[in-house]
């Protein structure tokens, strides 16, 4: 699903330049759900960036679903992030004053789905996340763990290729946490491929493969017994 | 552009982000009412100043008979000069090119009565050419025409104060008054902008008033138009020939500075021109200045609007926008708020300039308008110049790597 040779990509802080990925090769197949580990400034979310190309690799060469991605204009990234990816992030990202459902229509408006299709399409992908009965509230009226499962119903309903998620769990405390991976691990169960840019071991152990980033290269990567997060929740 | 589901989006936005759509909208509402109250106020003004100083004909040499102070041509000094008909023929005659209406001024006072009712008033014998020299309006009736002029009819038009005063509530037309002991039909009552002096004067035909003088053919003074195209050097040229053939036909020194005298109105003319053109100016300055002012807090309103909305352009971007329809949902939003907001502006600033107009006349202010072009183009102005000053920050923000705008504060 995902081929990456030799990945350089680094930032111009100022006179001098700050070289965070020095040369990724990995690749990741259909179905699976790999975790990116890593201190802070090992480079993982900058990867996951050129994944979800949102920022633009220097050197190397990507492939996603056999297309390759490189020399893309904004409105073609556009359209590619529309058609492959969905993303979860750290803070959720919601859009204020839209409500849950508005805001999981919203990439459906994108590709162009006629209003009354997007938004019983929305309304299916939130009562998969468990959220139907909110689905007229505003992101300000839900907890946190909502309004990440808003954003994952959100990243799904585009019907993506693979879902990217930036510390999906990191603005949450751990029953929540483990909650939200519960859903992730199930839509990776029906097929979807998944990677989890995480530092917390115990969300890692939770995902099939783990990457170890450090300094911009990948030290470790291995297949792992998963955990399943339904076992951790009261 | 008229895409259905693109406008209930704007929509949705618009209705949910209220204070921005407020302040966007309040901006452009508010430099468009601003700027049409004091240009209207500026016309205002501009109105008062013509009252008062364009009330008369400028394009008109007064030309008066004195005596003259050098003998010339075996004539003595301090011999006195008259106007007759044949002078007025002459000047159509000699000057057809440079003559609108040529109209004696003889001017009489005299005790006018009707019924009970009298008192002293200024009787001017005329041709109906005086009308357009003292921009006479004519209220009721007519005025004198070369009808009266060739059957010396006893025909009298009247000002408004001197109906007021002789006739009360009564309708003078077709009334007699008796001017002088002679007595006259009123066929027309006038106003004259003029001031109230202008209002009590009596217009009769000079022909009439030459008959009641014993037929004679004395004009008193001539009163001269001009086309206006002659512009100010063409007035004093022919100031100058109207002189020089005066002179000579009156058997005048060209030297003496007495005998004729001429008043040319053209030298007010340019000055009140200039005038025109100065206050024109600040109208238009001050005009400019709101308009400009109203373009500089549209751009503001924009700049922080696409700041404001960083975040969320960011977002929609993640989700596949790009970065045109970023651009057009940005725009179409500002131009549909500027235009609703701007017409709304337009339209109070209207209402408001309608309803103060008439209580400011005490202040110099009289009947301030603003003609309808002035005021859509002005609007139209700053729709284009909101939708260009929205422009630069959509752009640049469509530009901005969804990446950075999500960035954690």
């Amino acid at each position: 699903m995902i081929q990456i040779k030799n990945l350089h990509k680094s930032y111009k802080m100022g006179s001098s330049s700050l070289h965070v990925l020095k040369g990724i090769n990995f690749e990741v197949e259909e179905g699976e759900l790999v975790a990116i580990m890593g201190s802070s400034g090992s480079g993982k979310s900058t990867l996951l960036n050129i994944l979800g190309m949102l920022d633009g690799a220097d050197e190397g060469e990507y492939i996603l679903d056999e297309v390759p991605i490189k020399n893309l204009n904004e409105t073609k990234a556009a359209k590619y992030r529309n058609k492959f990816l969905g993303f979860v992030f750290q803070s959720f990202n919601l859009i204020n004053y839209k409500s849950a459902l508005e805001n999981v229509a919203l990439p459906l408006y994108y590709q162009g789905i006629q209003r009354k299709e997007r938004q019983s399409l929305a309304l299916d992908y939130l009562e998969r996340v468990g959220l139907k009965d909110w689905a007229t509230h505003l992101p300000s009226e839900l907890s946190g763990g909502q309004k990440q499962r808003v954003a994952i119903a959100r990243a799904m309903a585009s019907r993506p290729k693979v879902l990217l998620a930036d510390e999906p769990t990191g603005a949450l405390d751990t029953k929540t946490s483990y909650e939200v991976m519960d859903l992730i691990q199930k839509i990776n169960d029906e097929g979807k491929t998944i990677l989890v840019v995480t530092h917390e071991p115990d969300i890692a152990q939770m995902c099939k493969r783990v990457v170890q980033l450090k300094d911009g290269i990948i030290i470790k990567d291995e297949k792992v017994d998963q955990v399943l997060a339904s076992e951790n929740v009261q | 552009m008229f895409n259905k589901d693109r406008w209930r989006e704007i929509f949705e936005t618009i209705g949910k982000n209220k204070l921005r759509t407020f302040l966007s909208g309040f901006t452009v509402a508010l430099g468009i009412f601003i700027f049409i109250i004091l240009f209207g106020l500026g016309n205002g003004l501009k109105n008062t100043f013509q009252e008062f100083f364009l009330d008369d004909a400028s394009n008109a040499i007064y030309i008066f008979p004195g005596k003259t102070s050098l003998p010339y041509k075996g004539f003595k000094a301090n011999r006195r000069i008259d106007f007759e008909n044949e002078d007025l023929e002459d000047i159509k005659l000699n000057f057809p090119m440079f003559t609108e209406h040529v109209t004696p001024r003889i001017t009489r006072s005299a005790l006018t009565r009707y019924k009970s009712q009298s008192n002293s008033y200024t009787t001017r014998a005329v041709a109906p050419g005086y009308q357009f020299i003292e921009k006479t309006i004519l209220m009721k009736g007519r005025y004198i025409n070369q009808t009266d002029l060739k059957s010396k009819t006893k025909h009298a038009v009247i000002g408004r104060l001197v109906a007021k005063d002789l006739f009360k509530t009564e309708d003078p037309i077709g009334k007699y008054i008796d001017i002088g002991s002679t007595v006259f039909k009123v066929i027309g009552v006038f106003q004259d902008d003029g001031g109230d002096n202008e209002e009590r004067f009596i217009y009769i035909p000079y022909t009439t008033r030459q008959l009641i003088e014993k037929s004679n053919d004395k004009v008193g003074e001539i009163i001269v138009t001009f086309p206006k195209e002659l512009g100010h050097p063409g007035a004093m040229a022919f100031e100058s020939s109207l002189k020089k053939y005066f002179k000579d036909k009156k058997s005048i020194d060209p030297s003496d500075p007495n005998g004729i005298f001429f008043r040319n109105q053209t030298d007010n003319l340019k000055q009140t021109q200039q005038f025109a053109v100065v206050l024109q100016l600040i109208v238009s300055f001050v005009g400019l200045g709101t308009l400009i002012a109203g373009i500089i807090g549209i751009s503001n309103i924009m700049v922080f609007v696409v700041k404001e909305r960083t975040k969320e352009l960011g977002i929609r971007k993640a989700l596949g926008a790009t970065p045109r329809s970023v651009i057009e949902m940005i725009l179409q939003e500002s131009v549909f708020i500027t235009t609703l907001s701007g017409y709304f502006g337009l339209f109070l600033g209207i209402v408001v300039l309608k309803n103060v107009g008439l209580r400011l006349e005490d202040y110099f202010i009289k009947n301030p308008f603003i003609d309808f072009g002035t005021a859509f183009s002005a609007t139209i102005v700053l729709i284009i110049f909101g939708a260009i000053a929205g422009y630069i920050p959509a752009k640049r923000a469509s530009r901005i790597k969804p990446i950075v705008a999500l960035r954690d504060e």
